[in-house]
């Protein structure tokens, strides 16, 4: 017996069939073909498949996809607005904050999410708010001089 | 065209920091990795695993998984050939085809807690896994093996009855669990510690830990009734998954062909196969595509972690620093079937140091725990914490700076290796002495801080690699490799091929070729890709300006020699006035099929001479007597990259081995319970570092150039991942005036010792 959801992604009116026990990432993945979020755990651990769930950064894997009824889903698909990338995008290029990057999609979720709850974070709030993310090339620093860099430029500053 | 000198080569594109070009794709969620792929009538695999540690296989009944509707496939051992016991090259670290043949799916025995013992397809992954819970596998359980102590005692289970170990002697006689015993070294050891003024003597034992990559290890694999296969998976060779994957199957090679996806991070765990044998002998049996994606509990239970050990080093000085002697005794767990890096890390453990009388012994012992596999510069990092610390202290007791001690006996260009060949110009001396003035070194510490200085070798990796460049019809260029790009690898190669070529770097599109569209490619690892498969590249360029000069000749009626290449321009020689202005590729290109036809160059090499790297990090500490928590305040890594290519990416390399670095000395470990089952088989208990977990890590480039590469370039990757065991362990042991004897230096550990020493 599948449910039938009825959703936002990217803007975008969506609707799927799922099991009850799928989870919001196995019905991105799998049924909608938005292989952007990645799975490195699904015990929401990672942060790879980060998300936004009516504007809420999430873990996709900790989400079963029935809960996305009614609700707006944004993914890193969405992010770039057609041919205008994001400001972190741009950032997470320019600063070489990215080396394998598979965690990247879930930063840039994250880092999007930080900034637009709080536009001038320090070193170590970008820090502690980025700690759900798990990177394993970059040692974070790249990343942490991206989102502070994009923080800045996102309030007409240069750094 | 000729070479400029070394050294005084002006570089145009080379140590630029330009965009990747795969960047815009892994930034918007375009880039495909190995789970991202499906095909119709995909099936989807799912491995049955052992639930023992040691356990004989005495039969295994599949009747009821394959009586479930949807069940395609269900394979075994007995549906693979028997593959007999040869070395298996084109890997990374000791293999062997009959071990890995063993080591994808159980036989008689299944040898670590997580080993496979069947698989199955079926039309989802639901079905697959309740397929699994429905086979039958009757187990004899057996005592399993699971600490260094245990292996060695004299009534332990033994792994491998028909094993003997190898090596030199003395050597166990009958079954044991020693898969060899090396020894290495030079000179009078029994004078070289008479003539010491100072004797220090450590020993220290390494758990487990993972490479920890974010993606786990994916395949997808299609067979058609011709009984080819197409495999796309995330690997750091898809020649090695193509010849590893034929082996294990009894298959020749023209019967396989990989395709590399995106690879999110290997570190060397993704240098050999897993599931991809198991996929493709799936498809075979179901006829459809099957794709088979490991879980993070899998990764970590059942691919390549790599060794715990159990190390001894003893090194004299006399009064004036001068080390007159050295020894080590290196144990180091293969896992399940043999070929730990012990024999890399007998060859790295006294590298950088000047040293006339040395012993080195090292043990490879299999125990029931998983088969290692390659992680970043295989063996050094715990070898190199043991001599690191003990130079530390040598230091210490001769009222000596650390970094001067390190300095009076630092190998450099014609010093004979401890491990045999005489150094080529190296950078080592460079980087102590960058380190050394550099203001971190000078900065006051606080209370309960201290800081920690250790050093590091790698040797770098050349072998095989092949390139094709051609030139598109506007004078654009396509440069083809095989090396999967791990960290930024096509950036760089399209450097150097912008660099011969004279054209931006914008307009070179580097391309990762399949098993079918390039030639041989030895694997990205050994941190040889920019070294090697750079070489070819540059070569494969200088093989089109070849033709490109002679097109040139041609449309100017002139020979060759009176043509030269410069800045993207073919350009003549003779003193003749004005009467040929100079031709630019673009101009060349749009007359290649008047002249000759499309211009391509290639290249296929074995690179000798990968440069030797080095590297001197400094590490400041907090420690918090209460709680024995380790915070990192500062961090900086100093290293020889002959020459940086692309210096982002190479500042990359070096924070990321410093962050693994980090975790394996504070908080990494595998943890297993007393039947050999792990225990923090995921991310929350497998605790690597998170982001608030480090501070910047502050990056010295040192470019001492490699005279074996065209632009002096030597490997990166592995090197960074050495030092900071024993840079964390020495700055740890300052702060909290103890001596440390155990990894990872977890808050109860360091506690312990704090109380020990007060």
């Amino acid at each position: 017996m599948k449910i039938h959801v009825h959703t936002r992604v990217n803007g975008e009116a969506t609707e799927f069939l799922c099991a009850a026990d799928r989870s919001l990432l196995e019905v991105l993945r799998d049924e909608l073909a938005l292989t952007g979020t990645k799975e490195g755990c699904s015990t929401g651990d990672c942060g790879a498949c980060s998300v936004m769930l009516d504007g809420r950064l999430v873990c996709a894997c900790l989400v079963l996809a029935p809960e996305a009824e009614g609700r707006s889903i944004e993914t890193i698909e969405g992010v770039a607005k057609g041919a205008d990338i994001h400001v972190l995008q741009r950032k997470f290029l320019e600063h070489a904050a990215l080396q394998c990057g598979i965690c990247t999609p879930g930063f840039i979720i994250a880092a999007k999410a930080l900034l637009e709850r709080n536009p001038d974070p320090s070193e170590e709030e970008t820090r502690y708010w980025l700690a759900g993310n798990l990177c394993r090339c970059t040692g974070y620093d790249k990343i942490i001089h991206a989102v502070l860099d994009a923080a800045a430029d996102l309030r007409g500053e240069t750094r | 065209m000729s070479e400029k000198p070394r050294g005084e080569r002006k570089f145009k594109y080379v140590g630029t920091r330009p965009i990747r070009h795969d960047g815009l794709d892994k930034v918007t969620g375009r880039a495909q990795f190995g789970a991202d792929y499906a095909l119709p009538g995909m099936l989807w695999g799912k491995v049955l695993r052992s639930p023992h540690a040691h356990a004989r296989i005495r039969g295994i009944d599949v009747s009821a998984a394959l009586a479930l509707d949807g069940v395609k496939a269900v394979i075994t051992g007995r549906d693979f050939p028997d593959v007999a016991s040869e070395a298996a090259e084109g890997g990374e670290g000791a293999n062997d085809f009959g071990d890995l043949a063993m080591n994808v799916m159980a036989r008689e025995k299944a040898l670590y807690h997580g080993h496979a013992v069947a698989a199955v397809a079926a039309t989802t992954a639901r079905i697959a896994e309740e397929a699994c819970k429905r086979i039958v596998v009757d187990y004899e359980v057996l005592k399993p093996v699971l600490s260094l102590d245990e292996a060695l005692a004299p009534d332990a289970p033994i792994l491998h009855e028909d094993a003997r170990a190898t090596g030199h002697e003395p050597l166990p006689k009958g079954p044991s669990n020693v898969a060899s015993r090396r020894e290495l070294g030079r000179g009078d050891l029994a004078k070289g510690f008479a003539d010491a003024d100072v004797i220090v003597e450590r020993d220290f034992r390494t758990p487990m830990v993972h490479q920890g990559y974010i993606e786990p290890h994916a395949v997808l694999a299609r067979t058609g009734q011709d009984g080819r296969s197409v495999v796309w998976c995330c690997t750091q060779g898809p020649f090695m998954v193509r010849a590893f994957s034929a082996k294990v199957l009894g298959l020749s090679t023209d019967m396989i062909k990989v395709i590399p996806t995106e690879i999110g991070g290997g570190f060397g765990g993704k240098t050999t196969v897993y599931g991809e044998p198991l996929a493709i002998l799936l498809s075979r049996k179901a006829g459809r595509p099957v794709k088979l994606v490991m879980s993070r509990e899998e990764v970590f239970r059942a691919t390549g972690p790599t060794s715990g050990t159990h190390i001894r080093v003893k090194m004299g000085a006399t009064r004036d620093g001068k080390l007159t002697a050295a020894e080590a005794t290196l144990y180091y767990e293969a896992g399940a079937f043999k070929g730990s890096p012990v024999n890399a890390a007998m060859m790295t453990v006294f590298a950088p140091y000047k040293l006339a009388n040395v012993r080195i012994e090292g043990w490879d012992i299999v125990l029931n725990k998983p088969k290692v596999a390659a992680y970043r510069a295989p063996g050094a990092p715990m070898a190199a914490l043991v001599v690191e610390t003990v130079m530390d202290e040598l230091a210490e007791k001769l009222g000596l700076d650390p970094i001067d001690l390190r300095l009076e006996n630092a190998v450099h260009e014609g010093v004979q290796a401890t491990y045999g060949p005489k150094f080529r110009a190296i950078g080592f001396v460079e980087t102590l002495r960058a380190a050394k003035s550099h203001p971190h070194y000078k900065a006051p510490l606080g209370k309960n801080q201290g800081r920690g200085v250790a050093c590091g070798f790698w040797f770098n990796a050349g072998m095989s690699s092949s390139a094709n460049v051609s030139i598109n019809e506007d004078g654009s260029a396509v440069v083809v490799t095989g090396n999967p790009d791990i960290g930024g690898s096509r950036a760089s190669l399209a450097l150097m091929a912008a660099e011969e070529l004279g054209i931006p770097v914008e307009n070179v599109r580097p391309v990762v070729a399949d098993t079918e569209a390039i030639g041989y490619t030895d694997l990205t690892g050994g941190s040889r890709v920019t070294f090697a498969t750079g070489m070819a590249v540059i070569e494969a360029a200088r093989d089109v300006i070849k033709q490109l000069r002679a097109r040139a000749a041609q449309i100017w009626s002139v020979e060759l020699g009176s043509v030269a290449w410069e800045d993207g321009h073919a350009l003549l020689l003779t003193e003749a006035p004005g009467v040929h202005e100079p031709l630019s590729l673009a101009q060349l290109a749009g007359r290649a099929a008047q002249t000759g036809g499309p211009i391509v160059g290639r290249a296929a090499l074995n690179a000798r001479g990968a440069g030797p790297g080095f590297a001197t990090h400094i590490c400041d500490v907090e420690v918090d007597r209460e709680t024995g928590a380790v915070t990192v305040l500062r961090y900086t890594a100093v290293q020889d990259a002959g020459k940086a290519i692309h210096p982002s990416y190479v500042e990359g390399q070096m924070q990321g081995g410093v962050a693994q670095g980090i975790g394996w000395a504070l908080n990494e470990e595998y943890v297993f319970d007393k039947n050999g089952a792990m225990e923090n088989a995921g991310f929350l208990d497998y605790r690597m570092p998170v982001a608030s977990d480090l501070p910047m890590i502050d990056t010295v480039i040192v470019e001492v150039p490699n005279p074996m590469h065209p632009y002096g370039v030597r490997g990166v990757g592995e090197t960074p991942i050495v030092p900071p065991l024993a840079a964390v362990a020495n700055a740890v042991q300052h702060a909290a005036g103890v001596k440390l004897a155990e990894l990872p230096i977890s808050p109860p550990r360091l506690l312990e010792a704090i109380d020990r020493a007060s």
